[in-house]
């Protein structure tokens, strides 16, 4: 008799993902289903799909999904969750979406204390537009709009989101996770699981940012990507809680 | 004793399966080509597998199934 031990998770449609070869968002969105899955609580979740490569989440996950306007998710998810608090209310946002266009969204939902889980995927890129600098691409970075390397003297510095959050009186719950090891994606697994939990006891807004890699954009491939992200995006966004208001209950963190 | 399945149409051959296999049994085909036209990976020597699956863990689309015996 033969168990069943790892498999592609309930809460994943099963259609084959339009990502690039090697990208992380495929990880991500089997995380997600793994802890929707995990707590039982597919039927009654909305996730909000963000605009970018992601958007297309709406296609993937077997809950319902909306689609809100570029950096609005947060937003859309505040609707959600009041119209339906007893709706586990998700967003899927890239780093173009949530800490660019969106970071005014972002913030006050964080500062309303909200009780809605975002995952924040942050791959240093635009993805989808073909690899222009992002808010968060790396000092001396090469994009396309950045040949040369970012200059942080021309175009300033990278937004830390989980460090600029933490300031944010009403935030819960702040982890920065990466998916360059299989290591870190069970890390990854533990904090969104914990994201998804936060709201299902009501503790408030959770955020799980992502570090994942752009193969196509980055010019690299898949396990060179991986290795570019655990060697310059890691040492810049450093991972670990960045806040946990109930740290000290059991089942905190860490 | 685990076994390991594989989607194959749905492998894009992004190869970072073969990066974290421990026991180095996972690898993309090099004379077979899947419908989207990629080299699917494969596993080698399935006797070897320890079911750990690192390697479902790190694919991005959901190729690998791993199934154990259950314990008597």
């Amino acid at each position: 008799m033969a168990n069943t031990v790892f498999q592609k998770p309930h809460a994943l449609c099963d259609v084959p993902l339009h990502y690039c070869p090697g990208c992380t968002h495929g990880i991500i969105h089997r995380l997600v289903a793994e802890a929707i899955d995990a707590l039982g609580i597919e039927g009654r979740t909305v996730g909000v799909a963000s605009v970018g490569c992601s958007v297309f989440t709406y296609n993937y996950f077997e809950c319902d999904m909306v689609q809100a306007a570029h950096g609005r998710a947060p937003a859309v998810a505040t609707g959600l969750k009041r119209a339906e608090p007893n709706n586990i209310i998700f967003t899927y946002q890239g780093d173009g979406d949530l800490a660019a266009i969106g970071t005014a969204e972002t913030v006050h939902s964080a500062a309303r204390g909200e009780n809605i889980t975002i995952i924040f995927v942050n791959n240093a890129i635009y993805g989808m537009t073909g690899g222009q600098m992002a808010p968060t691409t790396l000092p001396g970075q090469v994009t396309q709009t950045t040949p040369y390397g970012r200059d942080p003297q021309y175009a300033g510095l990278p937004v830390k989101i989980c460090e600029m959050l933490s300031q944010v009186d009403g935030a819960t719950y702040l982890e920065r996770v990466a998916v360059d090891s299989v290591a870190h994606i069970n890390q990854a697994k533990r904090a969104i699981e914990k994201a998804f939990r936060n709201q299902v006891e009501g503790k408030g807004f959770s955020l799980v940012e992502v570090l994942s890699t752009c193969p196509t954009n980055w010019g690299k491939e898949p396990a060179a990507a991986m290795e570019w992200l655990r060697e310059n995006m890691i040492p810049y966004y450093p991972l670990g809680v960045y806040k946990d208001k109930y740290a000290d209950e059991k089942g905190g963190s860490k | 004793m685990a076994k390991i399945s594989f989607r194959e149409d749905r492998c894009k051959g992004c190869g970072l399966c073969t990066t974290v296999c421990p026991k180095k049994i996972v690898q993309l085909s090099r004379d077979r080509i899947n419908s989207k036209g990629y080299h699917p990976a494969e596993c080698i020597d399935e006797s070897a597998c320890i079911g750990c699956f690192s390697c479902g863990t790190i694919c991005p689309d959901c190729v690998i199934t791993i199934e154990r015996e259950a314990a008597k």
